[in-house]
C-alpha cells in the first residue's frame, strides 16, 4: 500500500461523511482565516504609518517643548539661532488646533496649523494652485491661508477659492494657496488642513506659545549632532530633559515598529486559539470515527492490513481535513482581508507570504498532531474485539 | 501444511481460568475439506482464531506450511493472514463503503500489487463465485448469498493456500445457503483447502473430514464416506487417538 492509495482511502474517508467533515474543517477555515486577516490588517496598517513618516524624509527632528515655570516655550530668537546653523535646512514652527471654518453658508471642521513656509517642504506637501506662506506673511501677520484640497471642494464646490474668503472662528482670511491632495498622514488628513502664518495665530489667539517645532537637517549622517546641539541648548534653558523631547525618525520607526510587532504578535495569538480549538474539534471527530469504524478496522486487519496501515488511513485522513481547511481558510482570509482593504478606507492589509505559509503549517501540524491519537488508538485495536464490536 | 500440537486457549477471569481450547491437536493437509463442528461455547470460534492467526495460544505449538507461527507480533500474524488465509465469515464482513470489487481486492491492498494486477485478479475472483456482473455494486445492493459469495471472492483474491470458513451459511436462507455450500464444494473440488466451521451436522457429513469439538476438546476426528468423491478420503492424517474423550 502506498501513499496515494492511503491518500484515497483518507479521502473517501472524509467524503463518506461530507456534512460532519465539513463542520470539522470549519474550526479549522475559521482559526485559519482569523491569523491571516488579523495579521494582515495589522501590518498593514504599520506598513502605511512607516511608509509616511519615511515619506516625510528621513532627517526631520520633532521637538516639543511643554514650559517650566516662567521659563516659557520657545523664542523667536532661540529659532534664528538654530535657523543660522549650516546644519539645519529647515525650520516650522507648529502651532495647531481644530477648528470649524466656514465660507458663505458651508462649514466644515479643520486642522488649523498655524507655521511658516518650511513646513510644506517638510511634510512633502505641494501647491495646485496659488502660493504659499511667504515671509512678509509672517513679519506682516497677515490673514493669508492655505488649504487643503478637501477643504477646498467642500467650502467651494467647484468655484475657484483662490482670493475667496475664509472664516476662521470669525475672523476672514483671504485664501492664497491650495494644496494638492495627498492623503492622510501621522497627523491626521492633510486634506482638511489650513496653514496660516503662526505669528497671526500667535496674534489672534494672544500669548500662544511655541511649543512644536520641526526641523529639517540639511544632510541625514548630520541629524546625531543636531539633535544633541538642541538637546544641550534645550538642557540648559530648562534645566532639565523632564521639560522637552526631541524625537528622531528612527527612533519615531523603532518604536512604532516593536509596538506593532507586538500587536501582530497578540491578535495573531489569539487568532491562533481558534485554530487550536479547531484541532481539537478534528480530534474529537477522529476519535468518533474510530468508535464508528471500529468493525471496519477489524474487518481490514483480519484481511492483513498492518499497523501502519490502519496508522496512516486514520492520519491522512485528519491531515487532509485540516489541510483543506487550512486551505479554504487561507482562501478565505486573504478575500477577507481585501474586501475590508476595499471597504474601509486607510486599511489595506498586507498580507505576506510567511503568515500564510506559517498558517497553513500550523494547521497541517495540527492534523498531525490532533490525528495521531485517535489514528494510533485506531491501528492498535486488537482484531477478534474489533471485529466483534457492533 | 497446518499442525497445532496440544494447543490450549486460556482466558483468565479474574482468579479463575477459563479454557476456551484445552490441548487440541490438529493436522490439516493440503486438499482437505474439514468441517469443526460442536455446540455453542464449545471453542470453535476460538479454534478458528487461532487456524486464522487472529489470536495467538497459550500454551502449545503451530506450525503453517512448515513456519512456527505460535508466537508472532501483530504485523508477523497480518503478513500471515493476508498470504495464507482467505476469512469467510458469518455475517460476510465486506466494507458496506466500498463496491463489490473494492472489497474484493482488499487483501491484494496491503501487498504490493500494482492497480492493474489487483484489479485483474479481483475480476477473476468475482468471476469465480459468478459475480462479474455485480462489481461495481454495494453490499447494500446484493442479496445475502450474494454478499457472502463476494466475501468469498475477497477471500480467494489472494490465492492463500487456505480458506477459513466460520459458519458461512449461519445467516442464510437454505436456497442461498445451497449456492453457497456448492461454491465451496467446487473450490474444494479446484483444489483449496477448506476449514469450515458449522453447527449444522448435514453439512459436516458433506466434508472430507469432521472433527468435533466438546468444551474445548475435540472428542472426535472422522474421515467421511462418500460414494462420489472417494479420492479426498485418503489425504487426512489426524491427531487424536480417541475416538471420544471422556468429559
Ligand atoms: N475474549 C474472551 N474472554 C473470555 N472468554 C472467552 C473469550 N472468547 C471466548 N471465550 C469463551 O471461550 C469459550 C469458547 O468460545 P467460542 O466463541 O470459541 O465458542 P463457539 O464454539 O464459537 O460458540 P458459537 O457456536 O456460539 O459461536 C466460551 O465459553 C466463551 O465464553
Ligand atoms: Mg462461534
Amino acid at each position: 500500500m502506498n501513499l496515494l492509495q492511503a491518500l484515497k482511502m483518507g479521502l473517501s474517508g472524509i467524503a463518506a461523511n461530507k456534512m460532519r467533515s465539513v463542520l470539522t474543517m470549519l474550526g479549522i477555515i475559521i482559526g485559519v482565516a482569523a491569523v491571516i486577516i488579523l495579521v494582515s490588517l495589522t501590518t498593514g496598517a504599520t506598513q502605511s504609518i512607516t511608509d509616511r513618516i519615511s515619506s516625510m524624509g528621513s532627517n526631520l527632528l520633532m521637538v516639543n517643548v511643554f514650559g517650566r515655570g516662567n521659563i516659557g516655550s520657545l523664542t523667536e530668537a532661540e529659532m534664528n539661532d538654530w535657523r543660522e546653523r549650516e546644519d539645519i535646512a529647515y525650520l516650522a514652527p507648529i502651532i495647531n488646533g481644530n477648528q470649524e471654518v466656514k465660507a458663505g453658508t458651508e462649514t466644515i471642521s479643520a486642522n488649523i496649523v498655524g507655521t511658516v513656509d518650511d513646513y510644506l517642504l517638510m511634510n512633502s506637501l505641494t501647491l495646485s494652485a496659488g502660493r504659499s506662506l511667504a515671509d512678509m506673511d509672517i513679519l506682516g501677520r497677515t490673514h493669508v491661508a492655505v488649504i487643503g484640497s478637501e477643504i477646498a471642494d467642500t467650502l467651494y464646490e467647484g468655484e475657484d477659492p483662490l482670493d475667496k474668503i475664509l472664516k476662521v472662528s470669525g475672523v476672514n482670511f483671504k485664501v492664497v494657496g491650495l494644496l494638492e491632495s495627498s492623503g492622510s498622514s501621522m497627523t491626521g488628513s492633510n486634506d482638511t488642513r489650513v496653514l496660516i502664518p503662526y505669528t497671526t495665530v500667535q496674534r489672534l489667539l494672544q500669548n500662544a506659545r511655541i511649543s512644536q517645532v520641526t526641523i529639517g537637517v540639511a544632510e541625514a549622517e548630520q541629524v546625531p549632532a543636531v539633535k544633541s546641539y538642541l538637546e544641550s541648548e534645550l538642557l540648559s534653558k530648562y534645566g532639565s530633559s523632564d521639560y522637552f523631547n526631541i524625537f528622531d525618525q528612527t527612533e519615531l520607526l523603532s518604536t512604532l515598529a516593536e509596538t506593532t510587532a507586538l500587536m501582530a504578535l497578540l491578535v495573531g495569538g489569539i487568532a491562533g486559539i481558534s485554530l487550536l480549538v479547531g484541532g481539537i474539534g478534528i480530534m474529537n471527530i477522529m476519535l468518533v470515527s474510530v468508535t464508528e469504524r471500529t468493525r471496519e478496522i477489524g474487518i481490514r486487519k483480519a484481511i492483513g492490513a498492518k499497523k501502519r496501515h490502519i496508522l496512516s488511513q486514520f492520519l491522512v485522513e485528519s491531515v487532509v481535513l485540516s489541510c483543506t481547511g487550512g486551505l479554504i481558510g487561507i482562501a478565505a482570509g486573504i478575500g477577507i482581508t481585501r474586501l475590508v482593504g476595499m471597504l474601509v478606507t486607510d486599511l489595506n492589509g498586507l498580507v505576506s507570504p510567511s503568515v500564510v505559509a506559517i498558517a497553513f503549517g500550523f494547521s497541517a501540524a495540527i492534523g498531525i498532531i490532533f490525528g495521531v491519537y485517535p489514528a494510533n488508538k485506531a491501528s492498535s485495536l486488537n482484531p477478534i474485539d474489533a471485529l466483534r464490536y457492533q | 501444511m497446518l499442525e497445532m500440537s496440544n494447543i490450549s486457549k486460556i482466558y483468565q477471569m479474574g482468579d479463575e481460568s477459563l479454557y476456551a481450547l484445552q490441548d487440541v491437536s490438529l493436522r490439516v493437509a493440503e486438499g482437505e475439506f474439514v468441517a469443526i463442528i460442536g455446540p455453542s461455547g464449545s471453542g470453535k470460534s476460538t479454534l478458528m482464531n487461532l487456524i486464522g492467526c487472529l489470536d495467538v495460544p497459550s500454551t502449545g505449538t503451530y506450525k503453517l506450511d512448515g513456519k512456527d507461527v505460535s508466537d508472532l507480533s501483530g504485523d508477523q500474524q497480518a503478513v500471515i493472514r493476508n498470504e495464507k488465509i482467505g476469512f469467510i465469515f458469518q455475517n460476510f464482513n465486506l466494507l458496506t463503503k466500498l463496491t463489490a470489487l473494492e472489497n474484493v481486492e482488499l487483501p491484494l491492498l496491503y501487498r504490493n500489487t500494482s492497480s492493474d494486477e489487483r484489479r485483474r485478479r479481483a475480476l477473476d475472483a468475482l468471476k469465480q463465485v459468478g459475480l462479474s456482473d455485480r462489481a461495481g455494486h454495494k453490499p447494500m445492493e446484493l442479496s445475502g448469498g450474494q454478499q457472502q459469495r463476494v466475501a468469498i471472492a475477497r477471500a480467494l483474491a489472494g490465492d492463500p493456500p487456505i480458506l477459513l470458513a466460520d459458519e458461512p451459511i449461519g445467516n442464510l436462507d437454505s436456497t442461498s445457503g445451497k449456492e453457497v455450500t456448492d461454491l465451496m464444494h467446487s473450490l474444494h473440488r479446484q483444489g483449496h483447502t477448506i476449514i469450515l466451521i458449522t453447527h449444522n451436522q448435514e453439512q459436516a457429513n458433506e466434508a472430507s473430514r469432521k472433527v468435533s469439538l466438546y468444551d474445548g476438546r475435540i472428542i472426535s476426528d472422522q474421515k467421511v464416506c462418500h460414494e462420489s468423491d472417494a479420492d479426498t478420503q485418503a489425504a487426512s492424517a489426524s491427531a487424536p487417538d480417541g475416538k471420544r474423550v471422556s468429559q
